[in-house]
């Protein structure tokens, strides 16, 4: 058989992972994505990535490592995986490194490590507080190298909009959109991997990229993929608000030694400057004495939450806190965190070296994507999957730092893997390639119907209510009357988006229309988060209803797995056991050792 | 009293081959904003200051945190990132037009993948031999990390070229970007491997000697990357490789 031909949907860090293991090992690859890849979200990835590699002398391990992600995923996260990633962990840090990712350094010529958020270890590796910068060059250098040998064929400034499933639903290829010229095109290709990334925009403001939509992932389980565990919604406790963003202020703060606090005083409104040590309320500290301001993220921002709304104690009455790290000396905070204080000073205006900085908890991430098994295939036949848009790692709660190992070693799996299944492929049978031109048909029917459509809504203003929603409803704080409220608004919003104007009718580099056919696929998405999160009454992780605080294992201890029913048009759902083979499940705390 | 507004003037173009006109914005001001969140405001509701109906407004962005290198522009005449850039801090109205030495795709949305194909031509990568484990890299200290890193922080936005007066099509110079990548990847220890290949790059037309050290490069930069001091390093380099090549051919 001549080389596969893989089509790898992302340019992250998952998507050029997979592409230089495919390259390496002989096959071609086309690389779709909406941005040049170097401008790939993951770019924006700040703190560092882990790795048990246990250069400090603390006794690290790779099990320890598994131990801690299994029980910061509150047991949700399917163990074997799991187990495999941190046991290659350590090689990837090192393959990185090699490459040239300009790691920081130990005196002796090593690798530093820094601590990060739900681990009492010294395990994660870090380039400034540029992490995910340094490491998505790295694998682009690479791609670039197999480019110019004419391995990987790019197509930047091209949007994925659908599998092209034969009779059988096995994928054959893509359908795409030149997002300039707006042209649709099919392609072909032996086996796919999408590698798409999170799907902060459904929640409007996140501290995501404008280009995490999700959209790719909606439009693949409206094919017949499975989602899994869509309402594992991660809001980060440290961003710093904004009108059109939340900015991250990165856990490597509170890892270098930043402290969370508030003045205990209700309102005060002296400069926090002058506030003696007696008069602040260090609550993560107080609250979580083991592991203080290195809580995993779900804790922290539930105890923001509690400080802010329910104590009253914000600053200034304000939702916001102080993060502070104006004790630490300025050098260090110059070589180890540079890159973050700089997003400080540029958005907010002041120098945090010199002012404690106000945060506030941001929808940062997801721990739910598409269903894969443990190999990453997706359960559309020839569709796998890999990074943010999966949900195999992280069960309830992602760990700060393990989403970059995630996406390398989940990009480094699904290549091997997708070679593998396009040789053991069967053609389609001669003359069957009508569903590519069906596939084509039905793409460019979604486009004129959009393009014509003349109602009254305009497509920016829908999304902004669904953020709205989403943000006040599905995140911290979760009842099931709100949910059910949310999705009736959704509903309310897919039947406003029939009736959209696109004010822009042009037929090159449409960017409204463009949006307008993410924010479809958004809102279906926005669906299966809600209903999921409606039907777990427990906690868990990031999910919490206090109507239901506790964890229930005996119901709840599986994962979610939604599908899309066409005719009905919204999300059925399934239940799936969780792999709890290595470790058995325990009760999660943090106000002590585990 | 009146509400606070921000007053924008914006180029814009339907498509690279069509004339360019000027639209008028005056939007709510919020706090904190800055060009791109303006013009994200402008698409929820595009209208233009004298009430006429118009279409959002096309550019390119991602990040907004100034880290993917997406929104050049020029914002009152100065090539700047615009989600970094706070309305705040420029006199209005504000000006934004699209950069002037790349290929217009639509409004302030312009092609600059010429930037990539100069990183391919001077190998601006770390040839490794594979990705099997081969155990850690070699050892590096802080100060050779000090010393890679800022140049490591290069966010591809092409302001460095925006701003050379000898980046033209006249002389096809690469620009500063591509020439601190050299000297970047000819400082590891490992890169250092594809040193004579990435001197001969920057050799002929359109190489280093194109330079005419104006600095406005390392003037513009948004992540203050030492321009100048690269392209001086590597301008040595080529020199002592073409005396090199001399004796050995
Ligand atoms: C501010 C911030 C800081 C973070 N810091 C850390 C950290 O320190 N450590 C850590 O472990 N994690 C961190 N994370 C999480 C981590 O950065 C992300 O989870 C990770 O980068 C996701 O990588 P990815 O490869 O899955 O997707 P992305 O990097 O988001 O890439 C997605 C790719 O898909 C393309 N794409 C999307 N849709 C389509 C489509 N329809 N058609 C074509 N192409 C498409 C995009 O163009 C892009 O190339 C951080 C996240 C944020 C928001
Ligand atoms: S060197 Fe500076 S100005 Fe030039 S592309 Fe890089 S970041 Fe932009
Ligand atoms: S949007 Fe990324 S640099 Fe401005």
């Amino acid at each position: 058989m001549a080389n596969p031909k893989i089509i790898v949907v992302g340019g992250g860090l998952a998507g050029l992972s997979a592409v230089i293991k495919i390259a390496e090992a002989g096959g071609d690859v086309d690389l779709f994505s909406i941005v040049p890849v170097k401008r790939s979200h993951s770019v924006c990835a700040q703190g560092g990535i882990n790795a048990a590699k246990n250069l400090k002398g603390e006794g690290d391990t790779t099990a320890q490592h598994l131990d801690d992600t299994v029980y910061g995923g509150d047991f949700l996260g399917n163990q074997t995986p799991i187990k495999e990633m941190c046991d290659a962990a350590p090689a990837i840090i090192d393959l990185l490194d090699r490459m040239g990712v300009p790691f920081n350094r130990t005196p002796e010529g090593l690798l530093d490590f820094r601590r990060f958020g739900g681990t009492l270890y010294h395990r994660t590796a870090f380039a400034g507080a540029t992490t995910g910068q340094q490491l998505l060059y790295a694998l682009d250098e690479q791609v670039r190298r197999y480019e110019s040998e004419g391995r990987v064929t790019k197509y930047e400034h091209w949007e994925f909009l659908s599998a092209v499933l034969d009779s059988n639903r096995v994928c054959r290829g893509i359908c795409a959109m030149n997002l300039r010229t707006m042209e649709v095109r099919t392609f072909e290709c032996d086996a796919l991997i999408v590698a798409t990334g999170g799907i902060g925009a459904i929640f409007g403001k996140s501290t995501n990229s404008v280009v995490c939509t999700g959209s790719a992932q909606s439009a693949l389980y409206q094919q017949g993929a499975y989602y899994a565990n869509g309402e594992f919604i991660q809001v980060h406790p440290t961003s710093i608000p904004g009108e059109d963003k939340l900015r991250l202020m990165s856990e490597s703060a509170r890892g270098e030694g930043g402290r969370v606090w508030v003045p205990k005083q209700k309102h005060d409104k002296r400069d926090p400057r002058t506030i003696p040590d007696s008069d602040r309320f260090y609550f993560l500290e107080e609250w979580y004495p083991k592991y203080g301001n290195l809580v995993p993220r779900d804790v922290a921002t539930r105890a923001i939450h509690k400080i802010v709304y329910e104590n009253d104690l914000g600053i200034d009455g304000q939702p916001m806190v102080y993060l502070d790290l104006t004790h630490i000396d300025r050098h260090t905070l110059d070589r180890k965190l540079e890159g973050i204080l700089e997003i400080y000073e540029k958005f907010v205006g002041d120098d945090p070296r010199v002012h404690p900085m106000k945060i506030f908890p941001g929808m940062h991430y997801t721990m739910g994507g598409l269903w894969i098994d443990f190999n990453q295939a997706t359960s559309i036949p020839g569709v796998f999957a890999a990074g943010e848009c999966e949900y195999q790692y992280h069960g309830a709660n992602r760990l700060g730092a393990n989403s970059l190992v995630s996406c390398i070693f989940g990009g480094f799996v699904a290549g091997p893997e997708a070679v593998k299944y396009a040789k053991g492929l069967q053609k389609s049978p001669a003359g069957s390639n009508g569903h590519f031109d069906a596939e084509k048909k039905r793409q460019e029917e979604i486009n004129s119907r959009l393009i014509s459509s003349d109602g009254t809504e305009n497509p920016f203003r829908l999304w902004r209510e669904l953020g709205d929603t989403m943000t006040r409803n599905v995140t911290v704080l979760r009842y099931n009357k709100s949910l059910q409220e949310t999705d009736t608004k959704i509903v309310e919003l897919l039947e406003r988006f029939r009736k959209i104007n696109l004010s822009d009718k042009g037929a090159w580099a449409n960017t409204s229309f463009i949006f307008s056919r993410q924010l479809y696929n958004m809102l279906q998405l926005a669906r299966v988060i809600t209903q999921g999160a409606a039907r777990r009454d427990e906690s868990r992780g990031a999910h919490y209803k206090p109507d239901f605080p506790e964890r229930d294992d005996a119901k709840f201890l599986k994962t979610t797995k939604a599908y899309f029913a066409p005719d009905a048009d919204e999300p059925r759902f399934e239940w799936e056991a969780v792999d709890t083979s290595i470790i058995k499940p325990r009760p999660r705390r943090y106000d002590m050792a585990k | 009293m009146a509400e606070k507004t921000v007053k924008l003037k914006i180029k814009r173009q339907t498509g690279p081959n069509t004339e360019s006109h000027w639209d008028e914005f005056e939007i709510p001001w919020k706090p904190g904003m800055n060009v791109i969140s303006a013009m994200m405001d402008i698409a929820a509701n595009p209208v233009t200051k004298d009430g006429k109906q118009t279409t959002p407004i096309a550019y390119d962005s991602n990040c907004l945190e100034e880290i993917c290198g997406s929104c050049a522009m020029l914002i009152n005449g100065k090539a700047k990132m615009a989600c970094s850039a706070l309305v705040d801090h420029f006199e209005q109205p504000i000006t934004v037009e699209p950069l002037s030495k790349f290929p217009i795709v639509r409004d302030l949305a312009v092609d600059r993948s010429v930037l990539f194909e100069n990183l391919k031509k001077v190998k601006a990568w770390v040839p490794v031999d594979g990705t099997y484990d081969l155990g850690s890299g070699p050892r590096i200290t802080p100060q050779q990390q000090e010393q890679s890193y800022p140049l490591s922080n290069c966010i591809s936005c092409t302001i460095c070229m925006e701003v050379c007066p000898q980046f033209n099509e006249g002389t096809g110079f690469v620009g500063a970007a591509t020439i601190s990548q050299v000297a970047l990847f000819n400082d590891h220890p490992t890169g250092a491997v594809l040193k004579e290949e990435r001197l001969h790059a920057l050799m002929g037309d359109g190489g280093i000697h194109e330079c005419g050290f104006a600095q406005n490069c390392v003037e513009s930069c948004p992540k203050e990357i030492p321009l100048t001091r690269s392209i001086s390093r590597v301008a040595g380099q080529v020199m002592i490789q073409s005396i090199k090549d001399i004796f050995s051919s």
